[in-house]
């Protein structure tokens, strides 16, 4: 079999499994270029980990993914639907992107749980009043889900009684509760405490481990190295390189990689 | 949990009211209050009390509604009043907040006395509005009151909700958003009650005030408590008793309203 033929098939294997493919993806704010054309895509089950200093655009990679920021233009494909945009680069279609985003589960790195409401209130809120699940079905499985990140018991606490690390376990909960198709992680420990980190990193691997599919912007790099089966560098809005972790980190190509890497080990 | 915390602030302030208000020098002017709350009811004329005390019940019963359906209604306009000033367009905008504008800067009495004198004089001139339904209530006083004094809090309060819809953290609707929660879920919601609960304390506090700008309904002829004050001192010529008592009034809706909020507040 030649090359073409096997990138071919391999290609069509690829779509049906696919959870989000991003192509030539350009977002400007203002007179400000942050992406400058990036194409990724994720198979179901991968763990993808986005690595790039600051300002290098990758959280902003990760908001225009479910449209929390509008695409300047591109192309966003979650599990295989095209989003419709605008020549804006807004989304044409607001009940499209609303079910999208239902499948898209959100970390943030300030966690942003509704401080107006409890452990429970917060979990319950999205598949009760978005998706319409019966309630008791609801909380039943949110507490199940708070025992699993290990908030047992506080359920009926506010958020603002919490560590930044319960806190964004809670938000992890909250995330899970929607049954998502893939999770997108946006520097969930950049926020925390350092003695914070472990915890919540320990909720990610046990995902991770589980085959979610999860996008994941972080600082963490042997986390990332460790969790991660594919690995994007981004450099001032381009993917300057990507591959498996081994290769990324243990054999970058580029010299603003390596330099990155030296500067954050 | 909430309704166990509740419970246990409220013992804990019980069991502190008591031993606090145990101090002799507390005593001391618990005594002094009550000599003065004696020498009131004993040497003070309070004759014309019984002959007045159906109209002064009605009159406070006028207060309490007009108040609150005041209220009510103010705060409905306040909330697309505030929404349009934070996040409207400027075709929303900028109406909403001009009506702010006009109504923070002019005198309630002449907002009163303009709706009062202005439109009830232009009404009888269409004899179609003479010869409507609505006439046998237009021809009275107290729907300008309701009107004048909606107009007024929803004008305040416009305002106050401005600040509270953009003080909400923009992480919080993000949250909402990212998880494909429709606009109006994400209003009612989080957006809403977030605000709310910000701007409590304020808006307590203009609710009082609210409450203490009632009196000027009876300027036009709307006889509410104040107005009733006012009528005992004509036909009697018993000056300082019905004011005395007129503030206990006033005092004490304040006081439920103060604790109306601070209820809500923990809530």
């Amino acid at each position: 079999m030649d090359s073409a033929a096997a990138t071919a098939s391999a290609l069509e294997t690829d779509t049906r499994r696919e959870a989000i493919r991003v192509e030539d993806l350009h977002k400007s704010f203002g007179n400000l270029e942050v992406l400058k054309g990036v194409d990724l895509t994720a198979q179901q089950g991968d763990v993808v980990a986005i690595i790039g200093g600051s300002g290098s655009g990758k959280s902003t990679m990760l908001r225009c993914i479910n449209f929390l920021e509008t695409p300047s233009s591109g192309k966003i494909v979650i599990g295989g639907e095209e989003v419709a945009m605008r020549g804006d680069g807004s989304p044409a279609n607001q009940r499209q992107i609303e079910r999208i985003r239902t499948k898209l589960a959100m970390v943030f790195q300030q966690f942003n749980l509704w401080t107006h409401r409890t452990l429970l209130e917060n979990v319950i809120e999205v598949p009760v009043h978005v998706l319409k699940v019966p309630k008791a079905k609801a909380i039943a499985r949110a507490l199940e889900l708070l025992n699993r990140v290990g908030l047992g018991g506080k359920e009926d606490t506010y958020p603002a009684y919490l560590s930044g690390g319960q806190q964004q376990r809670a938000a992890i909960a909250r995330a899970l509760a929607v049954d998502p198709s893939a999770m997108l992680f946006d520097e969930p420990t950049s926020a925390l405490d350092p003695e914070l980190v472990g915890e919540v990193l320990t909720v990610i691997r046990d995902l991770a481990a589980e085959g979610r599919t999860m996008l994941l912007v972080t600082h963490e790099m042997k986390f990332a190295r460790e969790v991660a089966n594919h690995v994007v560098y981004l450099y001032q809005g381009r993917i300057e390189e990507q591959g498996p972790p081994a290769e990324v980190f243990g054999n970058p190509q580029s010299e603003r990689l390596k330099q990155f890497l030296s500067s954050v080990a | 949990m909430g309704a166990a915390r509740a419970a246990f602030t409220e013992g804990g302030h019980v069991m502190t009211g008591l031993k606090e208000l145990m101090q002799p020098h507390r005593i001391v002017m618990m005594l002094i209050f009550a000599a003065l709350v004696i020498w009131c009811a004993v040497s003070l004329r309070w004759d014309w009390l019984p002959k007045y005390a159906p109209l002064a019940l009605e009159g406070l019963w006028t207060t309490i509604w007009i108040l609150a359906v005041s209220l009510v209604i103010g705060f409905l306009l306040a909330v697309p009043l505030g929404l349009a000033q934070a996040v409207g367009p400027w075709y929303l905008s900028i109406p909403a907040r001009t009506f702010c504008t006009i109504i923070r800067g002019t005198p309630l009495l002449l907002q009163i006395w303009l709706l009062y004198y202005g439109l009830g004089s232009l009404f009888p001139q269409f004899p179609w509005i003479r010869s409507s339904e609505l006439w046998p209530y237009l021809r009275q006083a107290w729907p300008y009151a309701v009107l004048a004094l909606s107009l007024s809090y929803a004008g305040y309060e416009g305002e106050v909700m401005r600040g509270a819809f953009s003080g909400v953290a923009k992480g919080q609707l993000e949250a909402a958003k990212s998880f494909g929660m429709p606009r109006f879920t994400m209003f009612r919601r989080i957006w809403l009650p977030q605000a709310i609960r910000n701007v409590l304390p304020t808006l307590g506090g203009e609710t009082i005030l609210q409450l203490k700008a009632t009196p000027l309904v009876a300027t036009i002829t709307v006889m509410e408590i104040y107005a009733v004050s006012s009528r005992v001192r004509a036909d009697t010529f018993i000056v300082y008793e019905p004011l005395l008592l007129l503030a206990l009034v006033y005092m004490a809706i304040a006081g439920v309203i103060a604790l109306a909020f601070r209820r809500l507040e923990k809530g």
